[in-house]
């Protein structure tokens, strides 16, 4: 029956269809309750336990990341450290080693100093023998005599020849010991020396020991999974994943300004008109020619052990590391030698089109006149040095793919958190959606519904205040 | 180390398993109006070959010729030339042809008919055998034809995946007295072009070039 055949019905038909689907839509009501809040739980059932499956893989994820960034921080601790015994190697091998040398070089230059300083004291010099019987005429007292004065006057004269002497003779001693006092200062001064390296290799030591201490005290808080460990390699491994990113993009530009460096002359080599795919064969070969400069410089930092991409490469034994080191750096020189004639060939092909297009407008010989060598050697220059400049891009590299795990990891667990929370939204949503279905279906009903509720609660008795009979208080009878 | 064989296997397989058939080059053919009342438009020509000179790139061709009174015939052709891949011969076989267009505009003498459709023939020869992915014909002329007695022209040509472009196309002293046998003229070539599978474009502007070549 639809709406036109409604309104031409007779004016008594019309209340008497409206009042039937009424009777029908009361006596479906349970049924049709039940089924909404039926439909209702079982979405909004499903909705919540999506949304849970989503918050346990949320914390599987949590967790691997936690693992992740715990063990990256492990890694970069032992690569620290190691770095430091590196060091410490290198200052006990060039000075510690040395030292049995240096005691025995300090023992003699000891022993020298000593034996000059013993021949250098001061030995007061020995009064000879008959001064004390000078002393005992000395003491004869003057009467007068002219014999005794005479002899004392000779006495007096011959001891003031004897000090003379002697002084003469203190003076060349003293004379003698400051010189070899004198012969002694460079010893001194050698001691000296010999002392302060030692000391600057322990300073150098104990400044190394105490960076060790603090990668141990690290390592040990990484091993315990403290969060304050795990907070600060979470903020390393962000502030790393920009940096890296930053310095990428950096050198991306400089890739693309080096393919544009030699895409042009790699068309003279082969040939401008053919394609791979949709794509020009020069453009693809100056690709090509990058990549494989990208390649080397990565292999050459790997195998300085700069970065460590590849652990075959960094646990290689010394020879063949080095002779990957030579391999790689002679093929990476090569391409930058080949870059540079390509920049050359560049400029030469270059100039020779802006003739052509200069000619065909008419402008012929303002070009020939304004040639310069610079612009060549600096884009031959630059050919040169950006392959090199290219193979430093291995350490922002390395840098970007260990900070993105913990990153990419950590976006995902905030996925997956949004997830969850959309899912228990929604779930929440839906069960109060057929709440409201099932109380608009109540108000298309409700006077069927009143007339049910005066017909089971008379109006003569007042309404229990609770329709739970359980809860509901017992009336005291009078007795 | 079966890794590092699977990575280059990929990489051919890649290259060569999607193959790329088509044509990336352009070829270009232009005729040259060489009937008595358009001769003097010939030097404003110069400038558009010079144009594509400088626009087609190593790999593409070009051909200029003359349309005179039976231009379907290889003698018309004043220089076709395909650019060689290397971008220094190129530049040198670009200035050749230059050459040869400045020497034929110098000595031409005007025809006495205006054989349109057999240039528009020996142009869709030159441009299928060239294989090239993008074709244009470009006609420089009033696009008024005057066949010789005998000469039969009134046929379908194919020109399918052909771009005609009618450049410089002067009113003629009848089209000024009736605009409308311009315009029939131009719809009637229009018409042809299109029946034959080709696209149809007049370019009356010839400060702007770029439309020339314009997809």
């Amino acid at each position: 029956m639809n709406l036109l055949s409604l309104s031409n019905a007779s004016p008594w038909q019309l209340p008497l269809i409206i009042s039937l689907f009424l009777i029908f839509l009361y006596l479906a009501r349970r049924p049709f309750h039940q089924g909404l809040r039926a439909l209702g739980r079982t979405l909004s059932n499903g909705l919540r336990l999506s949304s849970r499956s989503v918050l346990l893989a949320e914390r599987e994820m949590q967790k691997r990341n936690r693992d992740v960034l715990m063990t990256e921080g492990l890694i970069q601790v032992e690569r620290e450290l190691e770095r430091e015994f590196q060091r410490v190697e290198t200052i006990v091998n060039r000075d510690l080693q040395a030292y049995p040398a240096f005691h025995r070089k300090l023992s003699e230059l000891l022993h020298q100093v000593d034996e000059n300083y013993r021949n250098s004291s001061e030995l007061p010099p020995t009064p000879p023998a008959w001064v004390s019987t000078i002393e005992a005429v000395a003491n004869i007292p003057d009467t007068a005599d002219g014999g005794v004065a005479a002899v004392l006057e000779e006495i007096r004269k011959t001891l003031e020849r004897h000090h003379q002497t002697a002084m003469e003779e203190y003076r060349k001693a003293t004379a003698v010991r400051h010189g070899i006092l004198q012969k002694t200062q460079p010893g001194w001064r050698q001691l000296t020396d010999t002392l302060e390296k030692v000391n600057h290799s322990i300073t150098g030591l104990k400044e190394r020991a105490s960076l060790i201490d603090k990668c141990i005290q690290q390592y040990q808080d990484i091993r315990s999974g403290s969060d304050l460990a795990e907070q600060r390699l979470s903020t390393s491994a962000m502030t790393q994943f920009a940096i890296s990113a930053l310095v990428m993009m950096i050198a991306i530009g400089g890739a693309v300004i080096n393919f544009n460096l030699i895409a042009l002359p790699m068309s003279e080599m082969v040939g401008g008109g053919s394609y791979i795919g949709a794509y020009k064969t020069s453009n693809v070969a100056a690709l090509v020619i990058i990549l494989v400069e990208a390649s080397m410089g990565l292999f050459l930092m790997e195998s300085l052990r700069i970065t460590r991409l590849f652990p075959l490469i960094s646990t290689m034994e010394e020879r063949p590391r080095l002779r990957m080191v030579w391999i790689s750096f002679s093929i990476l020189a090569i391409l930058a030698g080949v870059e540079s004639a390509l920049a050359f060939m560049r400029d030469q092909i270059a100039a020779d089109m802006e003739m052509l297009r200069q000619s065909l407008t008419g402008m012929e010989a303002a070009v020939r006149t304004s040639r310069s060598l610079i612009p060549t050697i600096g884009q031959m220059v630059l050919g040169f040095i950006l392959p090199f400049a290219l193979t430093f891009i291995a350490i922002p590299l390395e840098s970007f793919v260990h900070s993105s795990r913990t990153v990419v990891g950590r976006f995902c667990t905030w996925a997956l958190r949004a997830l969850a929370f959309i899912l228990r939204l929604l779930a929440s949503i839906s069960h109060h959606l057929f709440q409201v279905l099932i109380t608009i279906y109540d108000i298309a009903i409700f006077p069927l519904l009143w007339v049910e509720e005066k017909i089971r609660r008379p109006a003569k008795e007042p309404a229990p205040p609770n329709d739970n009979p359980k809860l509901a208080t017992p009336k005291k009878e009078k007795s | 180390m079966n890794r590092l064989v699977f990575l280059p296997l990929l990489l051919l397989l890649f290259i060569t398993g999607c193959p790329d058939n088509t044509s990336h080059s352009r070829a270009v053919f232009m005729l040259l109006d060489t009937s008595g009342t358009y001769t003097a438009e010939l030097e404003k020509a110069q400038s558009i070959i010079n144009y594509l000179l400088g626009t087609l790139q190593p790999g593409d061709s070009l051909a200029v010729a003359r349309i005179d009174t039976g231009s379907f015939s290889e003698k018309d052709i004043i220089k076709k030339v395909t650019f060689d891949g290397r971008p220094s011969v190129a530049n040198e076989q670009k200035r050749a042809f230059r050459q040869a267009v400045d020497d034929f505009i110098k000595q031409v003498k005007p025809s006495s008919y205006t054989d349109i459709t057999g240039g528009v023939l020996q142009a869709v020869e030159f441009l299928t055998e060239t294989g090239a992915g993008k074709k244009d014909i470009l006609i420089y002329s009033d696009m008024e034809e005057e066949l010789k007695k005998g000469y039969v022209r009134d046929f379908p040509i194919q020109m399918a995946g052909v771009k005609v472009v009618a450049l410089n196309v002067t009113k003629l002293r009848q089209d000024i007295v009736d605009p409308r046998k311009y315009m029939n003229r131009l719809e009637v070539w229009k018409k042809k072009v299109e029946d034959g599978g080709g696209s149809w474009k007049v370019v009356n502007d010839l400060e702007r070039l770029e439309k020339l070549l314009a997809d």
